[in-house]
């Protein structure tokens, strides 16, 4: 049972209940009308102790089209915390209104103990470079709508994989699936952290490979999964000049690609995918985007006990 | 060796790694004892070479999870009747509560600290623990 519980760190959810999530999603893409009055009367409450613009909409939205309504603060210079207030009173405040609270903080670990002082849900929409598992949700969503399951595919991972927590959350989700393999590709100083490397890929048995060019593997992923690398994340100038390009994915590279390597991205964009790809049909990060709303609605539905 | 009297009714935590008895005869707040106690240091022992140990002419609450944590090597012998009435043989805790503090300054808890801080363990080897809140690593150095 979903009902009532909260969605702080993506081991809260055992693998079945993550396929009932799932389900839900596929069938409100299906016939979203259907669902369009099931959270009438309801409130959901966004907390964002700091912007996210793009998160924030999406569960606005996504609580919207539910037929519910939306209460919130959008930065924490007009919120009670700017007066010094626990997250604990807060929340237990915001309680007293609300039906189902989504929180975004800067400190990790603030959303699981907010998630203890009450007993109505609460979403972690991002807790500093800890855990963000509805994008992570949004990401399984988008593979499941491409290619039918996670499983059997094998997937490039291109950037910053040592700082991005969306690559981490998703690397956790796939190492738990049969059938799949890596390609991380990154400058050496920007590979996967230790841990995930040996107590998640490794542990698991999965077959990857650690390279710093994209080309050579284009043809067999399935997907590449794109992110930025931050000119500051260097330890030198000369080798953020040498390498910047190799990590920018534009129309020559994606000739390397097969027909079905879809390209995906947790978006927002700089310049690491150059707008000339955006036309290819391989080109799968907006679409992504608004999966990320149906899988919230989803969860919504879900954690309050309406489906 | 030193002949330290045999006591009735007390403790004896034995098998201190030589060097840190003093540490935790500070955190026992032995200093403040109003009843009999012997560091004693340097030890001749089969198993360590040289270890220290504590003798409590009294019975006190000792928290067991706060000595594996120090040194699962340690071993405590409850004394009544001039005998060895119970043996404890510490393990490596599972949780640790309130007794070390996590060093992310991203965590929560740097900022806030109504709530218990809580670690799991993640290696009895390494003795490493994990922040129940940022999952950050820390080995902790009690010493
Ligand atoms: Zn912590």
């Amino acid at each position: 049972m979903l009902k009532n519980r909260s969605l702080i760190d993506p081991s809260d959810f055992s693998r079945q209940e993550f396929c009932e999530i799932f389900d839900l999603a596929h069938q409100i893409i299906a016939n979203p009308e259907k669902y369009r009055k099931s959270c009438e009367g309801k409130i959901l409450a966004t907390l964002f102790y700091e912007p996210s613009t793009r998160t924030r909409f999406s569960f606005e939205a996504a609580m919207l089209r539910l037929g519910g309504k939306v209460v919130g603060f959008s930065e924490p210079s007009s919120s009670s915390a700017a007066k010094g207030e626990s997250i604990a009173d807060t929340v237990r405040t915001v309680e007293c209104y609300a039906d189902i609270v989504v929180m975004r903080h800067p400190k990790e670990g603030a959303p699981r103990v907010a998630s203890r002082y009450v007993s109505i849900p609460l979403i972690n929409a991002g807790d500093g470079g800890h855990q963000h598992p509805t994008q992570t949700l949004t990401d399984i969503l988008t593979i499941q709508r491409l290619k039918g399951s996670v499983e059997n595919k094998t997937y490039g991972f291109c950037g910053d994989l040592k700082f991005g927590r969306t690559v981490h959350s998703l690397i956790k989700f796939l190492s738990n699936h049969e059938g799949v393999k890596f390609y991380l590709i990154s400058p050496e100083e920007l590979r996967i952290p230790d841990y995930i490397r040996e107590e998640i890929i490794i542990k698991n048995n999965i077959p990857f490979e650690e390279v710093e060019k994209m080309e050579p593997y284009m043809g067999e992923l399935d997907f590449l999964y794109m992110t930025r690398v931050q000119r500051e994340r260097f330890f030198n100038e000369e080798d953020y000049v040498r390498l910047k390009d190799r990590f920018i994915l534009d129309a020559a590279k994606m000739k390397f690609a097969s027909p079905s390597t879809y390209i995906l991205h947790p978006l927002p964009r700089v310049n690491e995918i150059s707008i000339e790809v955006d036309n290819d049909p391989r080109a799968q990060y907006f679409n992504q985007a608004k999966n990320g709303m149906f899988v919230r609605m989803a969860l919504i539905l879900k954690l309050l006990g309406i489906y | 060796m030193l002949e330290i009297t045999s006591i009735e009714k007390g403790i004896v935590i034995d098998h201190i790694q030589a060097g840190t008895g003093i540490q935790l005869f500070n955190y026992l707040q032995l200093d403040k004892a109003e009843y009999t106690v012997a560091l004693i240091i340097n030890a001749d022992s089969c198993k360590q070479g040289k270890k220290d140990i504590i003798k409590i002419n009294n019975v006190i609450d000792i928290d067991y999870n706060f000595l594996g944590l120090l040194d699962p090597n340690i071993t405590v012998n409850i004394i009544k009747d001039g005998k060895i009435s119970e043996k404890v043989n510490l393990t490596v805790p599972q949780t640790i509560t309130n007794i070390i503090k996590c060093k992310n300054p991203r965590c929560i808890t740097s900022t806030e600290n109504y709530f218990d801080q809580v670690f799991h363990l993640v290696d009895a080897e390494k003795r490493s623990y994990r922040c129940e809140y940022c999952d950050d690593i820390v080995i902790p150095h009690l010493h």
